[in-house]
């Protein structure tokens, strides 16, 4: 369904072009360019501060950017182009294409007055107009996919950390998006549950669906990914399959940071 | 029945008399519908300013600014009194307000005043995280103010929107400037024509604290039920304000 659009052809289903983005003086994306192709798993590396999170939350249009573009589907993502300068889109269409994208947080971001149910039926009955009925079936399925088919009618501040980030995919899932982005999706989880969540990325991954996953899990990157993209200082500073990149890093920077993670 | 030189039975007699029933009932009308148009005033005025443009902003601050700034009675006779001098036409039915459409005027934007930071701080109180999660599935803000920021807001703007309805209660004597029959002006009609001020004044005063705990224990049951301790604990039920923010909506 996702694939093979009419008039994209080979084109990638995301496109970053030499994105910079700005935080007052500092320049935290420097030039950032990186078509993504469908069915795609991207893993982002690099220290903190390197930028990785900042480049998920452009392409989710939650910050603007201060040059390049980033296409989905070939349209610009929260701009319109008028006279070749890019002027920000009105809300609701930068809504209806996030709508189309999956995000996951670091620290879950669940609507703590639903339950895990109303959490994963909100976006679909509200956004997308399907019936309370319609959405509650996909919910629960979708629910029962990330294993918390028990936990229906639960509200998050009673499930665990792990539990919560499931609900999370489910509450992305259900609007069945294109494109999934996954900002640090266990690195504010107890060590201990890290392993559940990474399960459900796995599945999705082998399931075909378009990842982009900014994470410090090493075994994800390398299992689950088709290409590792290493970022520092705002700059991608390699890219390459997974089993090149942690077998003959070309960067030093690279080969820094890969000692620095596995020595722990 | 004397003691302290009171009519204790006098008190007796008019406790339950017709017209510190209507007096009683005219209060609560007041309080009830200026405190309903101070939430819907203060809602909005919270929105400005909390928005990015300036002027909007700056439009939510002068309000605040000039109706927390002034005495309530100075309004409470600007509105009546004053601007209908220099301004006829000023009501927009083109006709003259009556005292009670005044007062409540009158009460309702200088409670919004009190409501507007009342909501902004319970709007801001909710984690940015959220407003950002409602954002990437796709909601628009006015969707994602109202279906997730707000019902989360509700929680910390319960407690002090009660006692706002409390000090409104009070407060709504001072429309007696203006002839509106309420409970306080009842009271001084008729300690006016008997002398009897200290029994009237105890009339009045035991209806304002007979309302007001009757408002205290409502404000604790809302609270039991949307809002102290977790999510979870004591959630179900209907209503049309709970349903249409998303509330709790059996699932």
């Amino acid at each position: 369904m996702t694939d093979s659009q009419p008039g994209t052809g080979n084109a990638p289903l995301l496109d970053v072009i030499d994105v910079h983005k700005r935080f007052g003086k500092l320049e935290v994306l420097r030039g950032i360019t990186m078509p993504v192709a469908h069915g795609e798993v991207v893993a982002i590396l690099g220290p903190s501060g390197s930028g990785k999170s900042t480049l998920l939350r452009c392409i989710n249009h939650l910050e603007k950017i201060d040059g390049g573009r980033i296409l989905f589907e070939g349209k610009l993502v929260g701009y319109r182009e008028v006279d070749g300068k890019l002027k920000e889109e009105r809300e609701g269409s930068i809504a209806r294409m996030r709508a189309q994208m999956g995000m996951v947080f670091q620290r879950f971001n669940l609507f703590p007055h639903l339950t895990a149910l109303g959490n994963v039926m909100e976006a679909p009955v509200q956004v997308l107009g399907k019936s309370r009925d319609e959405a509650r079936e996909t919910a629960v399925a979708t629910l029962t996919r990330v294993g918390l088919a028990s936990k229906l009618h639960v509200y998050p501040a009673q499930l665990s950390g792990g539990q919560q980030q499931r609900v999370a995919i489910a509450r992305a899932l259900a609007m069945n998006p294109k494109l999934m982005l996954f900002d640090e999706a266990t690195s504010a989880l107890d060590p201990e549950l890290v392993g559940e969540v990474l399960a459900v990325m796995r599945d999705l991954a082998a399931e075909g669906m378009t990842m982009l996953a900014v994470t410090h899990e090493m075994g994800f990157a390398r299992e689950a990914a088709h290409r590792v993209v290493f970022m520092d200082e705002g700059v991608i500073q390699e890219e390459a399959p997974p089993a090149e990149f942690f077998g003959a890093p070309k960067t030093e920077r690279a080969r820094n940071f890969l000692r620095r993670v596995t020595q722990t | 029945m004397t003691f302290l030189a009171v009519d204790w039975g006098y008190i007796g007699e008019h406790l339950f008399s017709d017209i510190v029933f209507e007096g009683v009932w005219m209060t609560l009308r007041l309080t009830a519908t200026a405190m309903f148009f101070g939430v819907v005033l203060g809602t909005a005025f919270a929105l400005m300013r909390l928005a990015r443009a300036w002027p909007v902003k700056a439009v939510g601050l002068a309000y605040i600014w000039f109706f927390r700034g002034t005495p309530l009675i100075v309004q409470i006779v600007f509105w009546f009194f004053a601007l209908p001098q220099v301004w006829p036409e000023w009501a927009p039915w083109n006709g003259q307000m009556s005292p009670f459409t005044t007062g409540v005027f009158a009460l309702a934007i200088n409670e919004g005043a009190y409501m507007t930071e009342i909501m902004r701080a319970g709007i801001q109180s909710v984690d940015t995280g959220q407003m950002e999660a409602a954002k990437s599935l796709g909601m628009t803000y006015p969707k994602a103010m109202r279906r997730i920021i707000l019902p989360q807001a509700l929680r910390v703007v319960i407690p002090p929107t009660g006692n706002e309805f409390i000090a409104l209660l009070k407060n709504s004597s001072l429309v007696s400037v203006i002839s509106v029959s309420e409970l306080f002006l009842v009271a001084k009609l008729q300690y006016s024509s008997s002398l009897l001020y200290f029994e009237w004044l105890i009339i009045a005063s035991l209806w304002y604290l007979a309302l007001t705990t009757v408002g205290s224990i409502i404000q604790a049951w809302i609270e039991s039920r949307y809002g102290a301790g977790s999510y979870g604990s004591g959630a179900g039920g209907g209503g049309v304000a709970r349903r249409w923010l998303g509330m709790g909506v059996r699932d």
